[in-house]
């Protein structure tokens, strides 16, 4: 640290600038997000006379966001500037710098949803960046092969996907599977069942109230379609699969559907990409009732109470999340705006196909219950998706696991792990 | 008289004194932090705010509110990961000891080129725990793993078996890559007890025409079983504590999990430094007394052999 002051007190005197600081940003290292990054933050270094230093974190979310724990407990100053998950906000609240004042004048330009998810007890304690959905990838060629139109619900997917599945399996591909999707028991597989959950009106676990908000009837059919998947159109080892064992699945030419987050279309767009030009996506299969979920992932940049520079820190924070800078990453590397104008601007949507999908897939986002359960979340998320895990492994009914997960949500509001509004 | 005494306590003396500085570096490396994780299991402590926390007894452990039993004694889980450990350790430690010590056998014989086997037999020792078990982690996956494609190749499977998803086999599989791993070093441990028995109860027994199954287990077992001991304790511990592996190969995955992989999601995931402690300090005991339980036995057990 003794390090980063003596940086600063050198270039303060040699005169670059007369407040010159050293701020230390960490973001993500998938795919592009490193070098957008640099690129952002050494445009704001020229603007500003200030200098940046990139912070290497760790890959998975799990693991990063075990690493700020332990720094911000800690009340380490090594890291300024925060690239944080949609989902932690409620978690690092404490630790984060309120940014509601500093950002007034542009907090009008994010989606709604996105800025009240990041407030806590009323705090705006990280600022949107970009945005993050479920979607559906399918095999154009073989929908058209079979003559099948895209899935509109879920029962409709299920059943073209068994169907394209045997077909191709009886012509020869015998490796083929109809839908591939994210059932580690981990954060994807709460995710993904959220989707399942929300667009049959079963609920969204916990309302913004801090109520269980969890229709068992509705749960345990979809739960049960989802389990009678496992071995009919989806490989057993679904079970334990991330993001990219799907998409591995899925990019080498291996399954019909994929439930999949926008990252994956460039990808399996790519020169090397087997499936290159045959993939097309659209929003996930709608419920009864018409409706679709997606599940809203993303990333937010958040600002740490124990930065030694934070007025530069939430200058920095401010500038990557700016409209012109979001406009720029999305079009150099794909990365969704938190500010819907943007998908109304024509220089984006010519970037990429995805962006016009995109717009319509936010319309229907589902936040995960993280703002409302705040330091609970974990155990939230764990609890759910540990129930589905079990209905999808066949440890138990779509029934039981129902009434485990009730009874573990009612302990924990019991316990006082998040608090309720009085209803 | 007096004078023996007196040496004797000047030798005590500095023999205390040779001893300090380990046990001072003892004490600050492991019993602080263990005497604070203690402290910290009896209080509310979250990693949102570590320093703002509440003595709370031992509710972390066993606490009963509204009717209803609460704390680490009390949950399913943390008793499926005590299952599931003690499975690990039993499955692991006694496969891992039996592989050894016929492998040791089979390399204490002279044959040309032992030297260069001795050194491979090493190498999955080498490799850090991680990457062998991301290693194998991609061997066992279900649609692109080598194991699968050979399994089916040959006909032994009709269809790809989901190593680490499917909960009936994720803990053989487990199993399987820790064997691998730790084998090597039962068979160098057994090696060197080994190659230190005395040639002449072997010239004796072969005299006496001894069947060389009775003669393993009249003459070698009895003699090497020191040693022998020795490293199954090693391996034992290590595998009570087993927590890499597991979390790379399955991550939290309630089938496999781990009393150490317990312990971290409560501690990390779910920032619960209070309870997380309580698992923690169970874990210790566990091994703790594992330990005391197991060297208990192993004394008595040569004399039962003869």
């Amino acid at each position: 640290m003794r390090g980063l002051v003596c940086i600063a007190a050198v270039i303060a005197a040699t005169g670059s600038s007369v407040h010159a600081a050293t701020v230390a940003i960490s973001c993500g290292a998938v795919g592009r997000e490193l070098e957008l990054c640099r690129e952002g933050a050494d445009a704001w270094a020229r603007r500003t006379g200030h200098s940046v230093r990139l912070v290497s974190t760790p890959a998975s979310g799990t693991e990063r966001l075990a690493l700020y724990q332990q720094l911000l407990a800690a009340r380490a100053s090594d890291v300024d500037v925060l690239q944080i998950d949609v989902v932690w906000p409620g978690i690092l609240a404490n630790h984060l710098v309120d940014l509601g004042e500093a950002a007034a004048a542009v907090l009008g330009d994010h989606a709604e949803a996105l800025v009240r998810n990041n407030t806590v007890g009323g705090r705006l304690v990280a600022i949107p960046w970009f945005v993050d959905v479920g979607l559906l990838y399918y095999r154009r060629d073989l929908l058209a092969r079979h003559d099948a139109e895209v899935p509109r619900t879920w029962p409709e997917l299920t059943a073209t996907a068994g169907r394209i599945q045997r077909a191709e399996r009886a012509a020869g591909s015998s490796r083929l599977w109809g839908f591939v999707f994210q059932g580690r028991a981990y954060e994807g597989l709460t995710c993904n069942a959220l989707e399942w959950l929300a667009s049959h009106g079963a609920g969204t676990l916990i309302d913004s109230a801090g109520r269980i908000a969890l229709n068992a009837p509705a749960a345990e059919s979809i739960i049960a379609l989802a389990a009678s998947w496992i071995t009919t159109i989806s490989p057993r080892g679904v079970l334990n699969y991330s993001e990219e064992e799907a998409r591995g699945l899925f990019q080498s030419g291996q399954a019909v559907f994929m439930r999949n987050w926008p990252y994956a279309w460039a990808l399996l767009q790519d020169d090397t990409s087997p499936v290159r030009g045959r993939v097309g996506v659209t929003t996930l299969p709608a419920g009864p009732d018409g409706r679709p979920a997606a599940t809203l992932g993303g990333q937010q940049l958040a600002v740490s109470r124990y930065s030694r520079a934070p007025e530069a820190a939430i200058s920095l924070a401010l500038f990557l999340a700016s409209r012109a800078e979001q406009k720029r990453r999305a079009i150099a590397g794909g990365y969704h705006p938190t500010v819907p104008a943007l998908y109304r601007d024509r220089e984006v949507l010519a970037a990429s196909p995805l962006f016009g999908i995109l717009g319509e897939a936010l319309a229907y986002a589902v936040a995960r219950p993280s703002s409302v359960t705040g330091p609970a979340y974990n155990r939230v998320s764990h609890a759910f998706a540990n129930a589905v895990h079990a209905a999808l492994a066949g440890q138990s009914d779509a029934a039981s696991s129902v009434r485990t997960l009730e009874r573990q949500l009612r302990r924990l509001q019991r316990r006082g792990a998040w608090t309720q509004a009085r209803s | 008289m007096s004078a023996a005494n007196t040496l004797h306590a000047r030798r005590a003396r500095a023999a205390w004194w040779l001893l300090a500085p380990m046990l001072a570096a003892l004490a600050l490396a492991a019993g602080w932090p263990l005497a604070r994780t203690v402290w910290l299991s009896l209080t509310d402590a979250s990693l949102a705010d570590p320093a703002g926390h509440a003595y709370i007894g031992f509710a972390n452990y066993l606490e009963r509110d509204a009717g209803q039993w609460y704390g680490v004694l009390a949950d399913p889980q943390w008793w499926r990961a005590v299952r599931n450990t003690l499975w690990f350790v039993l499955a692991s430690v006694g496969l891992e000891t039996v592989l050894g010590v016929a492998i040791a056998l089979a390399l204490n014989v002279p044959f040309r080129g032992r030297g260069l086997v001795r050194a491979a037999v090493l190498v999955p020792w080498a490799i850090p725990t991680v990457v062998s078990a991301k290693l194998w982690a991609w061997m066992l996956n279900d649609e692109f793993g080598v194991l699968n494609r050979a399994a089916l190749e040959l006909g032994l499977i009709s269809a790809p078996l989901a190593w680490t998803a499917d909960p009936r086999l994720a803990l053989f599989a487990v199993v399987a890559v820790d064997v691998w791993k730790t084998t090597p070093f039962m068979v160098l441990l057994v090696l060197a007890a080994l190659q230190l028995l005395p040639r002449d109860c072997y010239e004796a027994a072969r005299v006496d025409g001894v069947h060389p199954v009775k003669m393993f287990f009249r003459v070698t077992l009895p003699l090497i079983w020191p040693a022998l001991a020795v490293a199954i304790a090693f391996r034992a511990l290590d595998a009570l504590r087993v927590f890499d592996l597991i979390y790379v190969l399955t991550a939290n995955s309630t089938s496999t999990m781990s009393i150490s992989v317990y312990a971290r999601q409560q501690l990390i995931d779910f920032q619960d430094l209070g309870y997380g402690s309580a698992a923690s300090t169970l874990v210790f005991l566990t091994v703790g007394l594992a330990a005391i339980v197991y060297l208990r036995l192993a004394r008595l057990r040569p004399g039962a052999l003869q």
